[in-house]
Order: C-alpha cells, then structure tokens, then sequence
C-alpha cells in the first residue's frame, strides 16, 4: 500500500521539505496567479482615478488609525446591503487601494459609500466625539485629528512609491503633489483648475472649518467624502461584466 | 571541538555560528544607526534606537560568553532554551489575554475606556497589538519553545547551529517587541495578522530562514532512523508561513528611513493575497504547528502510543494540501471573483474531513487511557483542546457556506468562532504543553499543584463558554438584524440600533475573557512555584498518605 512506503520521506528531511513547500504551493497558484491576468477580474468603469494627495494623506491616517478593523469597504450585492449602503462594490473601485480596505468585521457600518452621505461638519463632530452625535455608538474619539497638523512632507515620496507599485500617477501629479495637497483645501487658490484637471471631480474646500491651518481632520474627511464617489453608475453597464 | 578542551574561549573563536552572528550583528547595528540618522519620521527614528539597542546587548552578552570560557556539552541537549520559552510563553500570553480583555471592555463600555487625547489607547490600535500579542508573541513563542523540545527529543539531537536557536529565540520576540510599539505608534500596514511594516517584516524573514536551518539541522543530524509525525507538522508550519509571509508582505517602501511602505499588490488581488494568508496563519501557524503539539505531547502524556500512523499520514498531507485553497471563504459575495469563491467554499467543506481525523487520531490515543482524564487535569485540558478543535473545524466550514457566511460575515459570529478555536483548542494545548514541561525541565517529580490546574480549567472552560455563547448570540442577532424588513418592506433596524443591541453581550464576553485571564494567571503563578522545586504542602501530604497501602478508600 501506497502508505507504508511513507518511510521515504520519514528518512529525508530535504525531499520532506520540498515536499510540503510543492504541496501548498498549488492551492496559492491555482486561486492567485489568475486574477493578475484575467480581464473580467476587474470591470471596465468610468471615473476611478488615483486619489489626490489631500486624500492619500487621508487614508493614511485611515490605516494608521486602524480603522479597517471595524469598518468594511465592501457592499456585497445583498439586497438589505444595496439598500443601507449603496451599489454594491466594484472591483474596480479598490483597483487603486495599495493595501485594500475592505475589512472583515463591521462592529461600525461599511465605509465604502460613505462619500457625501454626511457634511463635513458631521463627520468632523463625530470624529471628535462619536457619542455626541450617535449616543449608542462604541467608537473611539478622534479629538486629536483636529488640533494634529497634517506632517505631508512625504507626500511626493509616497505618491512616486504608489506608482511604483502600479499607480498611474504621472510626473506632473507627484511634482504637483504639494501644491495640489494645499490647493484641495482652498477654493480660491490659483492652482484650482490645473488641480481638478488631474483629479477629474476632486472635492476641493476647506474640510475641519480652519482655513488657517491643514490638520489630519482635512485629511481624514477628504478621504472619507471621496469614498465610494468616484464610479459614474449612470454609464455602468453591469450586464458587460458578467463574470 | 572536543580537540580544544584546554581552552574553552578557542572552542568559540573558530565557531561559525559565533562568527556568523556577530558579523550580523555588527552588519545591523550599522544599519539601524545609519536609520537612526537618517529617519525621515519619529517611529522610524524610535525603532531604529530600540533595534540599535538590542543589537548592542546581543553583542555584549555574545562576546561575554566568548570571553567566559563557558563549556558547552554538546552531547547534551539543548534545555536553557526551552526553559526560557516557557517563561516566555506564559509573560506573553498574559500580555495578550490582557489586551483582549481591555478592549472587549472598551466595547462594553466607550465611555469609560477610551481616552480622547492618547492616540495609542483606541480600539483600532489595541486590537491588532491583541491579536498580534496571542497569534504571535505568545502562539509563537509556544511554537518556538515546544518544536525546539520536540525535535532534539524525537531526534536524538542536540538543535543544530551552536547559537542559532538563541538567535532565533531573541529575534523573533525582538520582532513581536518591534512590532507591538508599531502598533501602538500607528505603524501598520493595515493588513490582518501581518500588520508589522516592512522592516519589521524584513527582520522576521531573516530570523525566520535560521529558524528552519536549525529545525532541519537538527532533523538531518538525527540519530532516529525516521523523523517523527510531530516534526512533518512543525516543518511543514515552519515552511508555509514562510512562503505567506513573503508574497502577503511584497511592498514597497515610501522610503528606506520611513515606516510607510505600500503594498505590490491593490484591491481584489491585494484582498485574495491577504486571505491566503490570513486563513493560512489560522491553518498553519494556529493548526498545524499546534497539531505537532498534540501528536508528541498527548501521547506522552497519556502514555500511549498515537491511534494510528496511517491516519497521521492522510491527515498531514490532506491537511496541509487543502488548507491553502481555502482563503477566498473570507471574501464571499465579495468583488471576488465567484469562481474564487467557489473554490474556497468548496476546499473549505472538504477541509472538514482531514480535520476531523486529526481530532480522532488525537482523541483515540487515549484509547485504553481513559481514566486518566478524572485524575490527570493537565491530559484532560488537552484532551478538552482536541475537543474544541473538531468543534471550531465543523464550525468554520458552515460558516464558509456562502448562504451561511451571507449571514455570519462580518458579525461577531466570525469572532466567537476564532475564540472556540483560539481560546479552547490553542489555548489549551498550549497550556498542557506548559503544564507537561516545567516538571520535566527544571526536573520536578510533578507540578507544584495539580489543584491549581482543576482551578485554571474550570474557570477558564467557564470563561471560554461565556465568550462563545454571547458571541453566537450577538452575531446571528447583528446578522438578521441587518437583513430584517418591517411589513412596509423597510430595512427594519439602522445601524446604530444593532450596536446598541450587542451592549449585554459585549459586557458576558467580556466577563469570559476576565475569567480566562484569571486562569492564565493561576497558571503562571503554578509554572513559577514548580519551576522553583516547591511542592504545595497539602497535596504532598495527601500522596504521602495515599501512598501507604492501608490508606483508606477516598
């Protein structure tokens, strides 16, 4: 019987060794290896573009913050999701997302429409104090997020390491990146129309009501009106996308 | 080396163990200064120092045990290691059951346990710094310190590599050190289980690799003619988590003097990438390594020889071949695609089996041994383990059905789940394992008091029911809470009010989680005492008294 000769690789620990790494090795290949190749893996949509400097910042802090371990990015296509959340989620839409965000637990609600449900002036209340505004809420305070200035001085650095990693941010956006970051905030800045010319529908104002200083809660908020926004669904044809 | 007895301190000159790590060390204080330097933010700069430091230590702990002339029995085992793993075990699984309890009651209670202007006390902070602390500073350290005692005892071998295991030992708690003040700094990069940054996850790479060359030095250097179940499990962890680690952890750095790194991989592909590994840290680090703990420890233990070898054969390469399919089940009705899906439901179900013959063949070892579970609390804790094992692995696989999991995705069902799993069948061989080594380290007859161990069971059996049962509970509520429609054909409930629902659940689990921290600490309290030889008073006067043949029937 095919077990009794087990004693080969009981006496050599190498072909043990190369044995296993053989055996888990294909699961991976056979699950991973095709989404980089296969087309339907990700839908053809309108509108999804790497995210502004402003927003970049944004979602640093995001992550820095650990908020993926409550909140989702992800609305399934459920009919109960659909209507508390949005249209469901689009591959498409986390295309950009070096890590993705979708989470696994949603002791808050998902996050990945939550772009323009909520004013500035909400999520700004309620970043600072969850409580005040939702009583039941078990969310941690944020107060921090509006007095911290924004540290950006990384920013072309770290939009020139998305590209890196397949970005398509261009010369002129990571040259930019600075000026773009402070214009986003400012309505009035002499850069607005070259600004929104890179990010096509980019929110620009002055998000924590301080237009003296660029703190974390800029950041933050402009993240987090951009979510979910991005996708033009009156031109999206799911039926092209079957998969 | 034996040719060098006159001078001990010549027997290390020529080592190329000794060599090796301290031009590494050399190599990497360079590195960590230059960091130091150049930092290009505050959490770089603080980890630069603190690696600086340790390096620096290691150094001067190296060249004094040069310096020494300490003689070193290289025919003896190798136990100094094993002893400081079990301290270490225990310090972390402290650590990390305290941290799980602290924001199980920040859950419960926003009001009180969170702290506005302290950035490092939030929940998104503290609950990757929990998880980290039990998967990988405590999981790990009991991993590190049983396969170290498992594969010299099974092999006949003193660990291959001189120093190695040591370096080993004190650079895998460096990383989880290095790590767990990330977390707290906000130093992430918000990848599930594999949340250290790059250089983080760089350091554990190196330490790593030497912890498979000294595992596999000391297979190949074996004076048992076969290398023994136990240690196919252990190689096999050692090997798939190297390979996780690797491709989840690809990412590019924003610079070589920041923390921030980004990820190779984005979105639906980063997502698989990450589930691989996230489902295969459970099945790897968590099951397979822990198995080899059930396959050397159980039969020790019980005095038995393991149910059958050829069931041990089916169940590791099944087990080893099918786990790895079985990521995409986290990403249902996801973005993913649905042929992904399917397949990970599919090996999800079809892992049930090799799982469940694993808890057979662990069970049935006892076969003929059965009574001991009334006498010997330590066999019963792992026996209880196997138990809550088969549970957790019927439990996962209905819950990586799609129409289940459309329910169960995202609510504290998921969480309930990985504690039956963590806290019962982890947990508890861990702890058997540490119960069965401090006496035959430091040499004891028995435990300190195998009372202690009845206390640390019950209440920390109690604990985990407690955990479990609210966790079912609150998340099949938050579940059909969300999909409930009113007769207008409404959603029935907001958000918030699903929230609000959890708070008496949230205040019962985290009541468990106190009850099995109060056992962790029974148990240190226990190791402690019979690591010092002493022996709790009333029970060595009862065995005395027992001992006697007249003694009269209890």
């Amino acid at each position: 019987m095919l077990l009794d000769r087990h004693g080969f690789f009981e006496k050599r620990g190498l072909v043990l060794t190369v044995a296993i790494l053989v055996v888990v090795a294909i699961g991976g290949v056979v699950e991973i290896a095709p989404l980089f190749w296969l087309e339907s893996t990700i839908e053809k949509v309108r509108g999804v573009r790497p995210y502004s400097p402003l927003e970049l910042a944004g979602r640093d802090i995001y992550i820095r913050e650990g908020c993926y371990v409550c909140h989702s990015q992800m609305v399934r296509p459920l009919r109960d999701e659909v209507e508390r959340y949005g249209h469901y989620s689009l591959a498409a839409e986390s295309m950009y997302d070096h890590p993705h965000q979708w989470g696994s637990k949603r002791s808050g609600p998902d996050l990945a429409r939550v772009g323009g449900k909520y004013s500035d002036n909400w999520h700004q209340q309620h970043l600072i104090d969850p409580r005040s505004l939702v009583p039941e809420s078990v969310m941690p305070p944020y107060k921090f997020l509006d007095e911290r200035a924004l540290d950006y001085r990384q920013i072309e650095a770290k939009l020139k390491a998305n590209r890196t990693v397949g970005v398509p941010y261009t010369d002129e956006m990571i040259e930019q990146a600075v000026l773009d970051l402070h214009t986003q905030v400012d309505p009035f800045h002499d850069n607005y129309d070259a600004f929104l010319a890179r990010y096509p529908k980019a929110q620009v104002r002055d998000f924590d009501g301080d237009p003296r200083k660029i703190t974390e809660m800029d950041a933050m908020i402009a993240y987090l009106q951009v979510l979910g926004t991005m996708v033009d669904f009156s031109t999206y044809q799911p039926e092209e996308n079957y998969r | 080396m034996r040719k060098n007895t006159q001078s001990i301190a010549q027997a290390y000159d020529g080592r190329p163990d000794v060599i090796a790590i301290g031009a590494m060390l050399a190599v990497f204080s360079l590195a960590a200064l230059f960091a130091a330097a150049k930092a290009v933010d505050p959490g770089m700069r603080i980890h630069a120092y603190m690696f600086l430091t340790a390096f620096l230590i290691a150094g001067y702990a190296l060249g004094t045990l040069v310096y020494s002339g300490r003689k070193v029995d290289t025919s003896a085992y190798e136990m100094g290691i094993v002893k400081a793993g079990v301290a270490a075990s225990t310090f972390w699984g402290i650590a990390g059951f305290l941290v799980g309890v602290i924001i199980a009651g920040q859950l419960a209670f926003p009001n009180i346990l969170y702290f506005e202007n302290l950035p490092f006390t939030s929940f998104g902070r503290l609950r990757p710094l929990h998880t980290s602390a039990v998967i990988f500073a405590f999981g790990g350290n009991v991993l590190l310190t049983t396969s170290f005692y498992v594969v010299q005892r099974t092999c006949r071998a003193r660990l291959w590599g001189g120093l190695t295991p040591w370096f080993v030992f004190w650079g895998y708690n460096l990383f989880i050190v290095i790590a767990a003040t990330g977390y707290l700094m906000g130093i992430t990069q918000s990848k599930e289980y594999a949340e250290p940054e790059w250089y983080a996850d760089l350091w554990l790479t190196i330490v790593w690799v030497a912890y498979l060359l000294v595992f596999l030095g000391t297979c190949l250097k074996r004076k048992e003619p076969h290398i023994y179940v136990a240690n196919w499990f252990y190689l096999a962890f050692i090997v798939t988590v190297a390979m996780l680690h690797i491709v989840n952890n690809l990412a590019v750095p924003v610079s070589f003097a920041g923390t921030r790194s980004y990820s190779l991989f984005a979105g639906v592909q980063d997502a698989l990438t990450q589930w691989w590994y996230g489902h295969n840290a459970v099945g790897f680090f968590l099951t397979a390594g822990f198995l080899a703990i059930m396959y050397y420890f159980i039969p020790k233990k019980a005095d038995r020889p393991v149910f059958s070898y050829r069931l041990s054969i089916i169940h590791f390469w099944a087990l080893i071949f099918i786990y790895i399919w079985a990521g995409p089940h986290h990403l249902h009705y996801t973005a993913l695609p649905e042929w992904a899906q399917t397949l990970g439901m599919t090996f999800s179900i079809m892992l049930w089996m090799p799982s469940w013959g694993g808890m057979i063949n662990g069970l049935m070892t006892l076969s003929g041994a059965w009574d001991k579970l009334r006498t010997d609390p330590v066999l019963r804790m792992m026996v209880v383990s196997v138990a809550f094992y088969g549970m957790s692995t019927f439990e996962g696989p209905l819950m990586a059905i799609r129409a289940v999991n459309s329910l169960s995705h995202y609510t504290d069902w998921t969480i309930g789940h990985v504690h039956s799993g963590a806290l019962g069948w982890v947990g508890y061989i861990s702890f058997g394992a540490l119960y069965c080594l401090a006496p035959w380290l430091w040499n004891r007859r028995e435990l300190y008091s195998k009372q202690l161990v009845e206390w640390h069971f019950w209440i920390s059996t109690i604990g985990i029911l407690l955990y479990i049962t609210s966790m079912w509970v609150s998340g099949i509520m938050q579940g059909l809470m969300w999909r409930a429609y009113n007769e207008f054909g409404f959603l029935e409930y907001s958000f918030v009010e699903s929230v609000e629902a959890m708070h008496p659940y949230y205040i019962i689990r985290l009541l468990g989680g106190l009850l099995y921290l109060t056992g962790a600490f029974i148990m240190a309290y226990n190791l402690w005492r019979t690591a010092r030889g002493d022996v709790r008073v009333s029970e060595f006067q009862k065995r005395q008294t027992t001992g006697v043949v007249a003694a009269p029937a209890e």
